[in-house]
């Protein structure tokens, strides 16, 4: 394929690609009387912003952020810590039983939380979490991706740089905190990133654990919103719209990172 | 996992010699066990304990809380003559198999395509994997917008084009076309930067000398890069196949498992029995454990293989 061709395919690729969020972006600011007379386009004749205002009038848009914002960083935190320890652990520690336990940690990879989502019900309900926020965020903190990566990460670590602190006086422990972590930047990066974008874009589990709209996030939100505009698309898109900014302004940021962290996970 | 086998082992190391090994100091076992425990703990508690029970649910009738009774094998032989399960199975397996090879081999396609220098190549690379970051939630819902029959973008042009209005929702097989479209959307961007990343660490050399020896661009392609990213697309492959086992949020969005029973997918279908009006816990978690073994079965499938590969 000579240069011109391939960029004309690619001209035609990226305008197939980005159809559909131009599509969200002209619709959340078509008029409601346009889209119910012409049908939704591409190209609107004239524009608004009732769609968001009305959005924000009638429903606890912000409170819907706040809780999105809340659990995805309350486990983020509690992920990012729970993952890098045991990781460290399984890399670096020798102790009897690890390669039992990292074998058994590994081999959850494999298990779909939607094969496991009825008893994992049972359960939450069980210890009284449902219609908390840590019924969401408990059960998706302690991960086998996470592990893994952390894992993958201090298997390479230089031993020397741990030899060294012990030999300057540190535990173990201390070791870690004073050491480890600072070099670690680059894979805590990476984990914060897969694990907040899972938690921000989940949505069966919230859907099963959140029943009260006041706790909803983001992705049961749409839902919501989308059984009570039904066919009145533009309040749906700005919705939809404005769940999708945080995470787009970070992907334009830190696209390399995003790249690098997502290709090696495997993830999405 | 086969590396750490391949390292050649240091016999005379300084591992080996008088010197302790670093790792092991004192106290370290019990260090060890306190970094592992909080994630142990809530890896037991809500995946491992979860896991057996849905199994033990899986021989109980048992609807909503509330005790169950044992019924042995009654979900089981249910599950045989249920055609609705037999459906969602049929289904999911038509589903994963269009959108995994049309994934992988679009996602190939389209880094070969950008692998090379071109005008606006980062903006075009950005274009494909931004919907990557996009939630399944606005995946469905802008999916519902392009292919709404009445006032859908999709429809309308085809009406500019002079063309007829098509039932993407009212006729089962288009309803399933207009699903695999909005996943595929999200899912080749994946593969396109896997490829990107993976033809990086190709060997320039054999290329070039393959073209001194007069290869064409497509025997190239064909004969040298293909093979050598079959680890990639093994991975992409099994990925791509345990998500689509998986499908869940844009089906049940877009299509609720309709029309009819047309998209109904085996976790639409666990979580119709189990959440919607029935609250069939026991039924449910049934469905939920043949999803685990057939994830199971392809990964056992896939690690068999790449065993095979390295010889």
């Amino acid at each position: 394929m000579s240069r011109p061709v391939r960029f004309l395919v690619c001209l035609v690729v990226a305008a197939i690609f980005a159809l559909p969020l131009v599509a969200m972006l002209v619709v959340s600011f078509t008029p409601r009387e346009m889209l119910f007379e012409d049908g939704a386009s591409l190209w609107s004749s004239d524009w608004t912003t009732a769609n968001y205002t009305g959005l924000f009038d009638r429903f606890p848009v912000g409170r819907w952020f706040r809780n999105a914002l809340l659990v995805a960083v309350i486990t983020t935190v509690l992920s990012v810590c729970v993952n890098l320890l045991a990781g460290f652990a399984l890399a670096k520690l020798r102790f009897r039983g690890r390669s039992l336990v990292l074998g058994v940690v590994l081999a959850t990879l494999v298990v779909p939380g939607q094969a496991i989502m009825i008893p994992q019900f049972e359960l939450v309900a069980g210890l009284d979490l449902i219609g908390l926020f840590w019924a969401v965020i408990l059960p998706s903190a302690a991960t086998a991706l996470g592990v893994f990566l952390a894992r993958q990460f201090f298997v390479s670590f230089p031993d020397e740089l741990l030899e060294a602190a012990r030999v300057d006086g540190c535990s173990t422990a201390g070791a870690f905190f004073r050491v480890v972590l600072r070099n670690a930047r680059p894979l805590i990066a990476v984990m914060v990133l897969i694990a907040f974008m899972t938690q921000w874009n989940d949505f069966l589990w919230p859907l099963i654990t959140l029943r009260d709209p006041d706790l909803y996030t983001l992705p049961i939100a749409l839902r919501f919103l989308q059984n009570q505009y039904d066919a009145d698309y533009g309040g749906v898109m700005a919705g939809a719209l404005l769940s999708c900014v945080p995470l787009l302004v970070l992907f334009v940021l830190l696209q390399r990172q995003f790249v690098a962290g997502l290709t090696r996970s495997g993830i999405k | 996992m086969s590396t750490v086998e391949a390292r050649p082992r240091q016999r005379h190391g300084q591992r080996q010699g008088p010197r302790r090994d670093p790792r092991q100091h004192r106290g370290s076992s019990v260090t060890a066990w306190v970094m592992l425990a909080p994630n142990l703990l809530l890896l037991g508690l809500f995946l491992l304990v979860p896991l057996v029970w849905a199994f033990v649910l899986s021989f109980q009738a048992k609807r909503s809380f509330g005790g169950g009774t044992w019924a042995g094998l009654d979900n089981y032989t249910r599950l045989l003559r249920d055609d609705v399960f037999w459906r969602a199975l049929l289904n999911t397996a038509v589903f994963t198999a269009i959108t995994v090879p049309v994934t992988v081999v679009a996602g190939l396609a389209l880094a070969l395509l950008l692998d090379k220098a071109l005008p606006g190549r980062g903006v075009f690379r950005t274009i494909v994997y931004l919907p990557i970051v996009v939630s399944t939630l606005v995946t469905s819902l802008i999916g519902l917008l392009l292919f709404d029959e009445s006032i859908g973008i999709v429809n309308g042009v085809l009406a500019d084009l002079g063309l007829g209005a098509v039932s993407w929702q009212s006729e089962g097989s288009l309803a399933m076309v207009s699903v695999i479209v909005m996943v595929l959307w999200t899912r080749i961007g994946f593969a396109m930067v896997v490829y990107i990343a993976a033809l990086q660490d190709l060997d320039q050399e054999v290329l070039e000398a393959a073209s001194v020896d007069g290869a064409g661009k497509w025997a190239r392609v064909r004969l040298i890069v293909v093979p050598s990213l079959r680890p990639t697309t093994m991975f992409l492959l099994v990925v791509n196949m345990v998500w689509s086992f998986q499908i869940f949020d844009i089906v049940y969005v877009m299509t609720n498992g309709g029309p009819g029973y047309s998209t109904t997918m085996l976790v639409t279908y666990a979580y119709d029995e189990g959440f919607g009006p029935a609250r069939n816990f026991g039924y449910g978690s049934t469905v939920g454990v043949v999803l685990f073994v057939l994830t199971l079965l392809i990964t056992a499938l896939q690690v068999r293989s790449s065993r095979k590969q390295d010889g």
